[in-house]
């Protein structure tokens, strides 16, 4: 009974449902710039503050569009994207093999295991003046600073889904005749996928934060060195253009490791 | 259930081989012997298994039927050769098994499925793992029909019932043609109806084919049903205690008939012995 009393509020509801996530998203945004137009407001009409009136959405916005248009948007980003790029691949190369063994060893797991925490809660940025002397170029001791922070999160990560797996996988595949090879890129790999995608969403997130402060020192180029670049020349409305640069393209990138989570995640729904 | 070529292929092993093509026999069951096999895993604990010595003939069924904790899983695990005996040896066609192959492949409770899999490709592993890779268009469809599952081959394994699992799990444990299979309780965790359709479906196929089966379980009504023979052991330290022949047609297997009924009621009565005697204080021998 209930059932067929609901089934014409049940077909219109489809459509509604699709809007309501948009809906929200646009109310988030709304907000946002709600709060940034009022913040803007506040400085403009503070005498003390009136210099940095140029923070507000609008000048930023403009400015934003007319660096779009000029190039220098893609100019600044592409140094960066190439760092925290490296930087991530050196981490992935050496936090997956080393998660994946110490997912498989109890001993070494146990002996990692204080030096490892010791050494992931040390601020990535403490090592900026180790770094500075160690390599031959600030490029280098970017890519380094990113690659330490976003060691820990893939290693971790990787570690936990290995001692997830079932272990009746592993002997099936043995019992199977699989060799090592088999092993790791027919059942362990696809089987942690998720974790290592999820370990790399979370490095990415704390590489995207280091890159900033990291592109400070001595580069000349890439969006940290924009920022720092317009302060020094008051240019505040680039400033703040560059700091929204820096939020889409990290929500853009968070988004893309969350879409290669859903492409790779094998749990179904039961329901 | 049966797929006609193989059930031709069956009536054919005996009969003379068709003229134009050399007829390759069927790969039939391997013979094993279990020899003076002994385990403990940890010194202080005593032996789980003690002085093992048994043979299983080729394409026989056999049930190891024993109370929870007496070393059934141990045993398989060393037929496997997923483990090895710290005493004796497992000897399958005149050698040592000295490690797993799926020339002797082993059945868990659990179907253990790759979830990120279909069904296909599950069922392919053994041959992608041989360097078989050539044979699993032809070979995969095969099992998958001799299991009844031919229409599920494109489905992730997750979406399968349980006892359908369990199926592809058998589909995957055959499909590299192997010599033995090894069950351990694989349909326990199944409803009572789903596991009496199992268990016929898996003896007839394990005899169609000409497989050694071996068969772990604690329910004499699943050994009558399907072993043509049972090994009851007795615990701590886990040993042969009785050695029964089921002599039962397949129609009286069903489980319908007073045939059954005695089968059943006289191995029961074997296996309530043997039970109690670990339970004693002083262990005697029958
Ligand atoms: N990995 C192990 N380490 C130590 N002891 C073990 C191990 N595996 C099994 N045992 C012990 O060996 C004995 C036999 O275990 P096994 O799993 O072979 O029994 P089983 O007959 O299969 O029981 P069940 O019917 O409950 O599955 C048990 O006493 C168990 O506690
Ligand atoms: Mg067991």
């Amino acid at each position: 009974m209930t059932a067929v009393a609901d089934a014409p509020i049940r077909a219109g509801m489809p459509s509604l449902a699709r809007l309501r996530g948009p809906l929200n998203a646009a109310i988030g945004i709304g907000l946002l710039l709600g709060l940034w137009w009022l913040g803007g407001r506040a400085v403009a009409d503070n005498p003390d503050l009136f210099a940095f009136a140029n923070f507000a959405p609008e000048p930023t916005l403009r400015r934003l569009w007319s660096m779009l248009g000029s190039g220098e948007v893609v100019e600044m980003t592409l140094p960066s994207l190439y760092r925290v790029g490296a930087g991530m691949a050196l981490a992935a190369a050496i936090g997956v093999p080393v998660g994946i063994l110490i997912g498989r060893m109890a001993r070494l797991r146990e002996i990692t295991n204080i030096p490892f925490q010791f050494l992931r809660m040390i601020s990535p940025l403490s090592w900026m003046p180790i770094a500075v002397m160690a390599f031959d170029t600030w490029d280098g001791a970017i890519v380094f600073l990113i690659a330490v922070a976003a060691v820990w999160p893939i290693l971790f990560s990787t570690a936990a889904g290995l001692r997830r797996i079932d272990p009746a996988w592993l002997k099936v595949a043995r019992n199977l005749g699989a060799n090592p090879f088999h092993m790791l890129f027919v059942v362990i790999l696809p089987a942690i996928a998720v974790d290592i995608l999820t370990g790399i969403r979370l490095a990415l997130g704390v590489a995207w934060v280091v890159l900033v402060p990291a592109e400070y020192l001595g580069v000349t180029s890439g969006l940290g060195y924009a920022i720092n670049d317009a302060r020094d020349t008051l240019d505040y409305d680039r400033l703040a253009a560059t700091v929204v640069v820096i939020g889409v393209i990290g929500f853009a990138l968070d988004s893309a490791a969350s879409a290669a989570i859903r492409k790779f995640n094998w749990v179904r729904d039961t329901h | 259930m049966f797929d006609e070529a193989e059930m031709r292929d069956m009536s054919q092993t005996t009969g003379p081989a068709p003229a134009d093509t050399p007829r390759r026999r069927v790969p039939a069951g391997a013979h094993v012997a279990v020899r003076g096999l002994g385990h403990s895993y940890r010194r202080a604990d005593g032996p789980v298994l003690e002085a093992m010595d048994f043979e299983i003939q080729p394409g026989e069924v056999v049930a190891l039927l024993g109370r929870s904790g007496c070393g059934k899983s141990t045993l398989l695990h060393m037929l496997s050769g997923l483990s090895q005996p710290a005493l004796g040896e497992v000897v399958i066609n005149g050698n040592t098994v000295q490690g797993p192959s799926p020339r002797w492949v082993m059945m868990f409770q659990a179907p253990s499925l790759y979830p990120w899999m279909t069904v296909a490709q599950n069922v392919a592993l053994g041959l992608r793992f041989t360097g078989r890779s050539g044979q699993i268009a032809t070979r995969v469809p095969e099992v998958l029909d001799l299991v009844d599952l031919s229409a599920f081959a494109d489905r992730n394994a997750q979406e399968l019932s349980g006892g359908q699992q369990q199926r592809v799990a058998l589909a995957r444990s055959l499909a590299p043609r192997p010599e033995v299979l090894l069950l351990d309780e694989p349909f326990s965790a199944l409803d009572a109806f789903t596991r009496r359709n199992l268990q016929q479906d898996v003896r007839q196929i394990a005899r169609g084919l000409g497989l050694t089966l071996v068969l772990v379980t604690h329910d004499v009504a699943e050994a009558v049903r399907m072993a043509d023979r049972v090994l009851v052991l007795r615990a701590n330290p886990g040993r042969i205690a009785e050695d029964v022949t089921i002599e039962l047609d397949e129609p009286a297997r069903q489980g319908t008939c007073e045939a059954f009924q005695r089968a059943h009621d006289r191995l029961m009565g074997l296996y309530s012995r043997v039970a109690d005697i670990d339970t004693a204080a002083a262990p005697q021998t029958i």
